[in-house]
């Protein structure tokens, strides 16, 4: 054939089969879009159960936002002139874990709002999936309730069974802002006993954001991430752990403050992101129990009740550093001092 | 009272981080933050000069001005003190230990007219701090201006990498990471009443 030879520039540009990616070099059958697809599919019973227990206003809160979040996505990324990859799931993940975080009250511009700071801001103009800074659907969050607080901290009360009206006008603080408030014995008169109190924070009749009312359902998911190796135990039993030894040191009640709030869906789903989490076990240790501990800080003596959000993403600045300091040495150079 | 000193430094650190919360001292902060060495460098610099000068300003304010009734010529005066002792510093260091000042000299006169440093001496004399509190509050800024650099060097050395559009490489996206850094400070807010 008399085609001219391709130069070794062509080569290396054209033919993805010659392209080396970065190591380490074990097919396992994973993709990305795979793992995204799976971890969406892991937060469905705590979706299913937010819509059971506010309503459809709930589903539509999920839809507006993971709509407007792939549509941004979509957008974004034929601007910055990179190949549209909406199907990979992360713009659709992006987006469920914002609705997650939000009350099912909000108005309907929110989501949308907050999507685009998400996927816009945190994530496409730092290049697009894989080299965001901080979690963009808790960026989302973070800028909702800086805008919005009103919107943001106005909860409404679970209905006890499946309704197809819109959400309660009638609204409750939720258990963490009453004992902020309040203190712990008000909010125990609030259930007929501790025991009665548990039970309803594990099952999730309370007041609080889509995603965190039913701590069940999230451990469901969990435990199902857990099982296929997507996430692992380092980053959320550090997390856990620490919150609720800190809460029992400081005299305050550990299981209330584990299955309270946004804690759960934090420490499985989202301190967990591969991206914006350090990539070396003993980091990913160090990130969870920082969480933690920035956790407790900002709900005993911060001015917001729930500090989870702030304190993934106060440990996501910390990554860069984390990945540093617990860089392992050479292969080879044990002992001799490596220059970083 | 030693309470009183922990909470002016976590509240100047954290809460009312100057570069985060009060928007100060953005040329040093984006000038020296690309690299870790020199982001390191200038923190211990800067924590030292911030030191100094609060207690220097603390001494001419409280002992000099208030007693002559000159205290409306604060400003000028600070911006003397500082400008004065970093570059007494300065001739100091390169006379007495050249290696270091060929370290830290280049830092030195970036702080010179760093508006942290005007703002600590202004803000301990608005606040009638005593001398402790003067100093507590020079420490407290020092360090949570140099946990700003570190953060942000380790930060824009991974953005290095990062496939950033080409518009926003560089100072563009170092001002969108500020800004997100300031959005999760939020979340110390309230954390101490002062």
């Amino acid at each position: 054939m008399d085609t001219p030879a391709k130069t070794p520039k062509d080569v290396s540009a054209g033919d993805a089969r010659l392209r080396a990616s970065v190591g380490p070099h074990i097919s396992s059958g994973e993709s990305v879009e795979h793992i995204m697809w799976t971890v969406s599919a892991a937060l469905l019973p705590a979706a299913a159960l937010s819509v059971y227990y506010f309503g459809v206003h709930s589903l539509l809160v999920m839809a507006v936002s993971i709509g407007s979040a792939v549509a941004f996505e979509a957008l974004a990324q034929r601007m910055a002139g990179q190949k549209v990859a909406v199907s990979d799931g992360s713009g659709f993940l992006t987006g469920l874990l914002l609705a997650m975080n939000l009350p099912a009250g909000v108005p309907l511009y929110l989501p949308v709002v907050g999507s685009a700071v998400a996927i816009i801001i945190t994530k496409q103009l730092f290049g697009g999936l894989g080299f965001n800074i901080f979690n963009p659907a808790l960026i989302g969050r973070a800028f909702l309730l800086a805008s919005w607080p009103r919107y943001m901290t106005t909860w409404p009360v679970p209905h006890d069974s499946l309704s197809l009206a819109s959400v309660d006008a009638t609204t409750a603080a939720t258990p963490l802002a009453i004992l902020k408030e309040e203190g712990y014995a008000r909010l125990l008169e609030h259930f007929a006993s501790r025991y009665d109190m548990y039970t309803q924070m594990i099952l999730g009749h309370r007041g609080g954001a889509l995603g965190e009312v039913s701590a069940i359902a999230l451990l469901f998911g969990a435990a199902y991430l857990l099982y296929k190796g997507y996430i692992t135990w380092h980053i959320p039993v550090s997390f856990i752990f620490t919150v609720g030894a800190l809460t029992w040191i400081f005299g305050g009640d550990p299981v209330l403050a584990v299955f309270s709030g946004g804690l759960i869906l934090g420490a499985f789903f989202m301190a967990t992101d591969y991206v914006t989490a350090p990539m070396l076990k003993k980091g990913q240790v160090a990130f969870g129990v920082g969480c933690g501990a920035l956790t407790v800080l900002i709900r005993l003596k911060g001015g917001y009740p729930e500090g989870v959000c702030y304190a993934i993403l106060l440990m996501n600045c910390f990554t860069p550093l984390l990945d540093r300091a617990f860089r392992p040495s050479k292969f080879g150079a044990a002992g001799a001092k490596v220059k970083v | 009272m030693l309470e009183d000193l922990g909470t002016i430094f976590i509240a100047s650190a954290l809460i009312n981080n100057f570069v985060f919360s009060r928007y100060l001292g953005l040329c040093i902060f984006f000038g020296v933050s690309k690299k870790m060495e020199t982001a390191v460098g200038m923190s211990m610099t800067f924590t030292a000069v911030m030191v100094i000068s609060a207690a220097l300003s603390w001494l001419v304010y409280n002992l000099v001005m208030l007693p002559a009734g000159l205290g409306f010529l604060k400003i000028v005066v600070f911006i003397g003190i500082v400008a004065g002792f970093v570059q007494g510093a300065d001739t100091v260091l390169k006379k007495i230990n050249p290696t270091l000042y060929h370290k830290l000299g280049i830092y030195l006169v970036l702080i010179t007219t760093n508006c942290i440093i005007l703002a600590v001496p202004v803000i301990s004399s608005d606040e009638k701090y005593n001398f402790m509190q003067a100093i507590t509050l020079g420490l407290g800024s020092g360090a949570g201006f140099s946990l700003a650099l570190i953060i942000m060097a380790s930060i824009r050395e991974r953005l290095e990498l990062a496939n950033v559009p080409k518009p926003f490489q560089g100072m563009p996206i170092a001002f969108i990471v500020t800004g997100l850094i300031a959005l999760a400070f939020l979340g110390f807010s309230g954390l101490i009443t002062v």
